[in-house]
């Protein structure tokens, strides 16, 4: 299973951010990791969440626009350098990034990077290829 | 030293003999050339005829002025669905001068002008300018755009005959319009109200004042205009200003316009016969009622027009005017009675953008269209739902189509608008027809 991330679509006003976790909690949604990007006037949520398909429909029954993209999660050691590791092995193999966010799993042990790459399948290739761990969708979304 | 210009300033008529013509006599020379131009709209265009033959009129029928009231009227979309060349009544070997509506999107309105309309053109326009208060002394600052919208030559050509001292500036680089108007001693200012406030703002902030200035004249149409703008225009450069009126489709500018009595402005009534009707019916009001003018040409050979809506809501002032001119006047256009936009002059319909929003995203937006008057300037805001059929969740997405969006807009109307992203449903939904336009220009 491939790891999903839902997008939001939100305008920059007061209590946007507030009504879709309420929205998500009500729908018994956990949040795993959540990532903001914006311009003046509106933003997107990206979120990892333990049920992309229901958070999805609860958002959207809320007049939410939201849409699934495939991610790429990857652990990452826990000390200086372990992200760079990762980084370095894709851009020399030419696999641009458009965005990434960190988040800590359970086991606190190891932090994981989620990225959003154009070209998902090389990266996945690349990295495996490097022998970093990636995660699957079911791991993510259960941790 | 204040500067004493106003009194120069007394009221002059260009053409006597037609503006201060009996009423009478008038009605029997209206009368005799709409008598000929229907005549001639029957023999050279087909649409007319056909019009005429469905309805079992004759030219001959046209008896008396009221008359013409027989005819359905002529609407903006014959004109397009005439595209480009059908209406007009002339061979293109007469014609010496095309223009175009402003602003309007892919199949847009054109007009041709005989050798003896542009005469006539420059005759109405030497009426309104000399009405005005402009004299072949004064030096005139044209900041109109030039092109096929006809503002600029209109008044171009009006004041090349009155023997003014033409400056065809065009409209934009506001600093070097103020720079120009110092350094040229300009007296006379030809605009749009909304870039004239304009000018006169960027003229505070370069530090000057009307005092730099010989400007002692405003004639300012393509847009309503309410009397707090003349009267803020009047203070800020120290001028007297006036309304003008006129529609490319008709001719351009020059159908009509104020004297220095500001009280209506005065149809060239030997060349355009006036009716007010009820926008609704269609049914034609007495004088002083207000309504939807509509407009017949009486002297066009290039392109005559029988009962042109103008979808101008105003009414007609029949009692004389002090200035002596027997010619009936029209009141400030109040508002429109179809959803066009005049934005900074240019002519918008909220179905152009609309065209331009389905063509990007193929499907149908949820979108409104803002007007607000920033400092001087009119700006239109776009206001789109990201509706999920148009959100791929990438930022690069979303910027692109803002990008989209303002770029095609800017190059089928002519007006670079503000592009806003917003959730959906938060567009106001109205019963039946949706409300896109949202107008808060206080005029």
């Amino acid at each position: 299973m491939k790891v999903s991330q839902i997008t939001v679509f939100l305008e920059n006003k007061q209590g946007r951010l507030a009504d879709v976790t309420e929205a998500l909690a009500e729908h018994d949604v956990n949040i795993r990791a959540a990532s903001i990007a914006d311009t003046i006037d509106y933003g997107l949520l990206r979120l990892i969440v333990s049920d992309p398909v229901r958070a999805r429909q609860a958002l959207m029954e809320r007049g939410f626009t939201a849409s699934e993209t495939e991610v790429l999660a990857v652990e990452v050691e826990d000390h200086p350098g372990g992200l760079a590791k990762i980084i370095r092995c894709l851009a020399d193999q030419g696999v641009n990034i458009e965005y990434l966010y960190a988040f800590v799993g359970k086991s606190g042990e190891n932090a994981i990077v989620v990225l959003r790459s154009e070209d998902t399948d090389s990266a996945r290739a690349r990295l495996a290829d490097a022998g970093m761990t990636l995660l699957s969708g079911e791991q993510v979304h259960t941790l | 030293m204040p500067k004493t210009k106003l009194p120069y300033l007394k009221h002059r008529i260009w053409n006597p003999r037609v503006e201060k013509m009996d009423r009478e006599q008038l009605g029997q020379l209206q009368l005799e050339r709409m008598v000929q131009t229907v005549q001639r709209a029957y023999d050279h265009v087909p649409f007319y005829r056909d019009r005429m033959d469905s309805i079992g009129m004759k030219p001959g029928d046209v008896r008396k002025l009221e008359d013409i009231a027989a005819l359905p009227l002529t609407v903006k979309d014959d004109l397009r669905d005439a595209y480009p060349y059908r209406l007009f009544a002339a061979p293109m070997k007469d014609i010496i001068r095309i223009h175009a509506s402003s602003g309007t999107t892919g199949l847009s309105t054109v007009v041709g002008y005989t050798r003896r309309d542009m005469l006539n053109w420059s005759e109405c326009m030497a009426r309104v300018i000399t009405a005005a208060g402009v004299t072949k002394h004064d030096i005139v600052q044209i900041s109109f755009g030039y092109g096929l919208f006809t503002g600029a030559f209109g008044l171009h050509q009006g004041m090349e005959r009155v023997g003014a001292s033409v400056v065809p500036l065009s409209s934009g680089n506001t600093e070097r319009q103020v720079q120009i108007m110092r350094d040229f001693g300009v007296t006379a200012l030809v605009g749009t109200p909304s870039y004239a406030l304009h000018i006169a703002e960027v003229l505070e902030d370069s530090g000057l004042s009307a005092d730099d200035l010989e400007l002692r004249v405003g004639l300012f149409g393509a847009e309503a205009s309410s009397e707090m703008l003349r009267r803020e225009l009047e203070a800020k450069l120290q001028i007297l200003a006036t309304d003008n009126y006129g529609l490319s489709e008709v001719m351009g500018p020059g159908v009509s316009g104020e004297c220095l009595a500001k009280c209506g402005m005065h149809i060239n009534e030997d060349h355009f016969y006036p009716e007010i009707v009820n926008p609704e019916t269609e049914e034609v009001l007495p004088p002083g009622y207000t309504g939807e003018l509509v407009l017949t040409t009486i002297t066009k050979e290039g392109i005559p027009l029988l009962r042109y809506r103008t979808h101008d809501l105003t009414r007609l002032i029949t009692e004389p005017c002090v200035c002596g001119r027997t010619q009936w006047r029209m009141e400030k256009v109040t508002g429109r009675t179809d959803d066009m936009m005049i934005i900074r002059g240019v002519n918008v319909f909220p179905s152009q953008i609309e065209a331009v929003l389905l063509e990007i995203e193929g499907v149908e937006p949820q979108y409104e269209l803002v007007l607000e008057r920033v400092g001087a300037l009119d700006q239109l805001e776009v206001r789109v739902e990201v509706t999920p059929d148009i959100f791929e969740g990438s930022m690069a997405h979303l910027v692109a189509l803002e990008k989209k969006v303002r770029e095609r807009v800017q190059s089928r109307c002519g007006i670079t608008p503000i592009v806003s992203l917003v959730e959906p449903k938060s567009i106001q939904r109205s019963q039946g027809k949706a409300k896109r336009v949202i107008d808060k220009r206080a005029l």
